[in-house]
């Protein structure tokens, strides 16, 4: 009877406690985090791989429309599809069939595009070892109260997501990479969606605290893409990531809904594949994650209460500046070395053996001579 | 006939394998583990473990004076330089003549303990905190005779304790501070609210002061910032130039709107905006403020808005409905945003644009209250008989330049630490990544700068041991974030083999063979000299 009495006390004392909290200091235990980021990287080129800038395309729009702006969102784009020769509407990627929806549009700020999408530039951005002549656009700046949210799409594997078709990058990697940042404390949350086939093999290895994945495939299948549309002559979006975008146009920035509805976009009767996720990493309940905590960027807010009482009339800038300061006279750094171009002297070039091509031809050439006419031609050459 | 393996040949042939073989086994493999070994300069890796354990010793001095008074003179503790003070001073002239006193050096206190009977502090106020870095704390009615020294001091320890938590440092602080380690577990709700807030240390901080005016057609708008940031701004900046370099810009943004609609309240006749839409102001505007594309440091935005004509004007609504006095809000880690009206300036009905100039000192007085806030100088309410003094003319007082100077030094420690021993960590675990030798060298100067610092915080040096703790995280970072140290080459062991064998095997089959086939030789060749024996 005793203990449920302080039983009682305890719980009634706990729910006050928890009113008044939420009453003095608002939002601020929803999450621990005070800004966002978006890492979106596409990984394949080629004009057939379309559908893959028009999904990371997509999420950019959406990132952007609930709020992280330009500067916190990094987008790579492994190809340039709206000036790509085979498109048919140029400056254009659609994601809807009937071209309906450009989600190219005249604002879209790519940080890293064509070649420069490569593993080591990847994960040169994540963990931040970028060489110091880096834009700060192109730099991943987060700190630790960063919730950040990383979305890859390409072709993948069983363990591994290929870049640019030439290189590959392995679900070691990415975990190491992530422990990196952890140990930097770069980010205070991570969000990681897959669109790839056999995406769930990718977030097998993590073993960073905070993260939370989502994938589009489990091992074994694969990722299909949704709709061709006839005029442009490619696959326009992924399933998974169609039916994400579709979940998407329902939050607003004041939404409360949370990472369960998130789990279930995309069951296996739309998607075929069997989405995935994995949430043993992340500390908070996923029931009690906001989308808008990745997806978007609502702000804290605090009302400023005090105000300094400042006296003083503002100083008169004297007029000294013409006689202290020197002017320097500023030059720019040559920008081309334009006085070795004009005054170049030929380089000695190494000489090189002949090419296998060359050399081979050659060999060619002279056993047919020497089959057709005979060997004891050969004093005729040498 | 001699047996086929005496011929002059197969002689020579078994020389020539075993000399092969010979020159793959000595010369082949020490030059091939050489050459592709990854080259790894050293580092001082016991050092580093020892300091991850991260034992901080701070000492703060703290000198006590006894006024004429309170104590007997045996009983006086330190250095016995006391004036009467028997005057009738106002409390903040007392407190500066007694600073002129002992010009304490940043780290330390001097307290001054006054008679009960003073009338230098009011009635209910026990303490009073001064702008630099003295305080008067009034003795208890107890202790007025006949004490002995013991009782005295025991009585003046609680409350000394105290002072020194809120002008030094308390156990939250710090804890605050080494939040990067120590796994934040407050009891405290404020004071999660307060490590959100401030921004983390850093070498430097851009402050960029932006005007919005939406309406330009309406108001032509002349901020004199050039003259307020040189005025209210730059001493505060500059007091705080031990802490980190700060640089400084404005702009003006025209047709730049608030995201939200406000809504009309015809009882006041005004525009009200409310706390809950707030949180949705400063994404729109935030893509279009521009930052230095080159530095990498964070950014404080100060935002000046002054809404148009149409909707003007415009008061800001806290949480429970009441208007804000200051008309301004922030955000955490991000900046601060206020909205100024002018239409107080003119009346309806004169020809626009009108020529509007803004007052500057109200405007900064806000900024510097929310730049206060943003670098983590405001700290936790005093207990409620202490007595604050207003911060001078350059916004902070000393005191709580000290405060900050101790959160950031432990920690930037802190932080210096963990960047260490992880990169050590990291660096052990990976054996395929190259060390050059300006990492070493970062790493080993990084590791040296922080036992001065540790040292030197245990002495209670606070300027020295910033500066230490700032070039000891300078170092670390640069080793950390140095590009060279990409751990790209992850080869599982089956790529590895897949590499080596077909550059190797062709070459080894052969002399394998060989030398098999030697030995084969040698074994028949003894079993038929054993049946020539017997």
């Amino acid at each position: 009877m005793k203990i449920l009495t302080l039983l009682s006390f305890f719980t009634a004392y706990t729910l006050t406690a928890s009113v008044n909290i939420e009453d003095s200091a608002g939002q601020f235990f929803s999450s621990g985090h005070t800004n966002n980021w978006a890492v979106l990287v596409c990984t394949s080129r080629f004009w057939f791989n379309y559908r893959h800038v028009a999904n990371t395309l997509s999420v950019y729009r959406s990132v952007k429309r609930l709020g992280i702006p330009d500067s916190h969102i990094v987008l790579m784009l492994a190809d340039d599809m709206a000036c790509n020769h085979r498109n048919p509407k140029p400056a254009t990627v659609f994601s809807h069939k009937n071209m309906e929806l450009n989600v190219y549009g005249d604002d879209v700020e790519v940080d890293y595009r064509g070649y420069e999408v490569t593993v080591e530039n990847f994960l040169r951005v994540l963990t931040g070892r970028l060489p110091p002549s880096t834009p700060r656009s192109k730099r991943l700046l987060s700190d630790d109260r960063s919730n950040i949210l990383i979305y890859l799409t390409g072709h993948g594997g069983n363990g591994f997501l290929k870049f640019q078709d030439s290189e590959e990058i392995s679900n070691v990697e990415l975990a190491d990479a992530f422990e990196q940042m952890w140990q930097k404390r770069r980010y205070n949350e991570l969000l990681f969606i897959i669109d790839t086939c056999q995406g769930a093999s990718m977030y097998e290895r993590f073993y960073s605290p905070n993260l939370m994945a989502l994938a589009s495939s489990q091992v074994g299948e694969d990722s299909l893409s949704h709709q061709p549309d006839l005029a442009i002559g490619v696959h326009l979006m992924d399933r998974y990531t169609f039916y994400l975008l579709e979940f998407l146009e329902d939050i607003h920035p004041a939404s409360k809904t949370n990472m369960n509805d998130l789990f279930k976009v995309c069951p296996k009767s739309q998607c075929v594949s069997t989405p995935g996720h994995r949430t043993d990493l992340f500390l908070r309940d996923p029931g009690s994650v906001l989308i808008t905590d990745f997806f978007g960027s609502v702000r804290k807010i605090e009302i400023t209460m005090e105000t300094i009482n400042l006296t003083d009339p503002i100083k008169q800038m004297e007029e000294n500046s013409g006689n202290d300061v020197q002017t320097e006279n500023n030059t720019y750094v040559d920008q081309l070395p334009v006085s070795e171009i004009i005054h170049q002297k030929p380089k000695q070039r190494d000489w090189h053996p002949p090419d296998g091509f060359i050399l081979g031809l050659w060999t060619l050439i002279l056993l047919v001579f020497f089959k057709t006419y005979g060997v004891k031609h050969l004093k005729h050459v040498f | 006939m001699g047996a086929p393996w005496r011929t002059p040949e197969r002689r020579r042939g078994k020389l020539a394998a075993l000399s092969i073989a010979a020159m793959v086994i000595l010369v082949g493999v020490p030059l091939w583990w050489k050459t592709t070994q990854t080259y790894r300069a050293w580092l001082p890796v016991a050092q580093i473990n020892e300091l991850a354990k991260l034992q901080l010793q701070l000492s703060a001095d703290v000198e006590v004076v006894f006024a004429r008074g309170t104590a007997t003179p045996e009983q006086q503790k330190k250095v016995p330089v006391t004036q009467t003070q028997d005057e009738d001073h106002a409390v903040d002239e007392a407190d500066l003549s007694l600073h002129r006193l002992s010009e304490s050096p940043c780290g330390s206190l001097v307290i001054y303990v006054i008679p009960e009977s003073s009338s230098l502090l009011p009635e209910n106020v026990n303490v009073y905190i001064g702008q630099r870095r003295t305080a008067l704390l009034r003795i208890g009615a107890q202790m007025k005779v006949g004490k002995t020294l013991k009782q005295l001091l025991a009585h003046l320890e609680p409350r000394v304790k105290q002072i020194l938590q809120v002008m030094s440092f308390s156990h939250n602080d710090i804890t605050a501070a080494l939040s990067d380690r120590v796994r934040f577990s407050p009891d405290n709700k404020e004071s999660i609210a307060d490590s959100m807030r401030a921004f983390k240390s850093s070498p430097g901080y851009e402050i960029t002061f932006s005007l919005l005016n939406p309406d330009p057609k309406s108001h032509r708008l002349h901020w004199d910032i050039e003259g307020a940031v040189q005025t209210y701004i730059q001493p505060l900046l500059t007091k705080l130039s031990p802490v980190a370099n700060f640089s400084l810009d404005s702009q003006i943004l025209y047709y730049a709107m608030l995201g939200v609609n406000p809504r009309y309240d015809s009882s006041r006749s005004a525009y009200i905006l409310n706390a809950d839409s707030l949180a949705h102001v400063i994404n729109p505007v935030e893509a279009r403020l521009g930052s230095n594309a080159a530095s990498s440091n964070p950014v404080l935005n100060f935002l000046l808005y002054v809404p148009d004509a149409h909707h003007s004007p415009l008061y800001i609504h806290d949480h429970k409905k009441r208007e804000v006095q200051t008309n301004a809000f922030h955000s955490p880690r991000w900046g601060g945003i206020m909205v100024y009206n002018v239409n107080g300036f003119y009346q309806t009905g004169t020809n626009f644009p009108v020529d509007v100039n803004i007052n500057m000192a109200k405007v900064m007085g806000v900024f510097l209250a929310q730049l206060r806030l943003l670098l983590g100088v405001q700290s936790t309410a005093p207990p409620s008989s202490f007595q604050v003094a207003p911060c001078g003319s350059s916004g902070l007082a000393d005191w709580e330049l000290d405060r900050l100077m101790w959160s950031r030094s432990v920690e930037n420690v802190a932080t210096a630490t963990t960047t260490i021993t992880s990169l050590a960590q990291l660096l052990d675990q990976i054996g395929n990544i190259v060390i050059n030798d300006n990492i070493a060298q970062q790493v080993s100067s990084a590791v040296t700068s922080l036992q001065l610092a540790v040292a030197e915080l245990e002495v209670g040096n606070l300027g020295f041991a910033l500066q230490y703790s700032k070039e000891a995280i300078l170092a670390s970072e640069k080793a950390f974030f140095d590009p060279s140290l990409l751990h790209l080459l992850y080869f599982p062991d089956d790529q590895k083999f897949a590499i080596y064998i077909p550059l190797f095997l062709p070459m080894c089959v052969p002399i394998l063979l060989s030398l098999l086939k030697i030995v084969s030789e040698v074994r028949q060749r003894r079993r038929e000299k054993q049946a020539k024996k017997d």
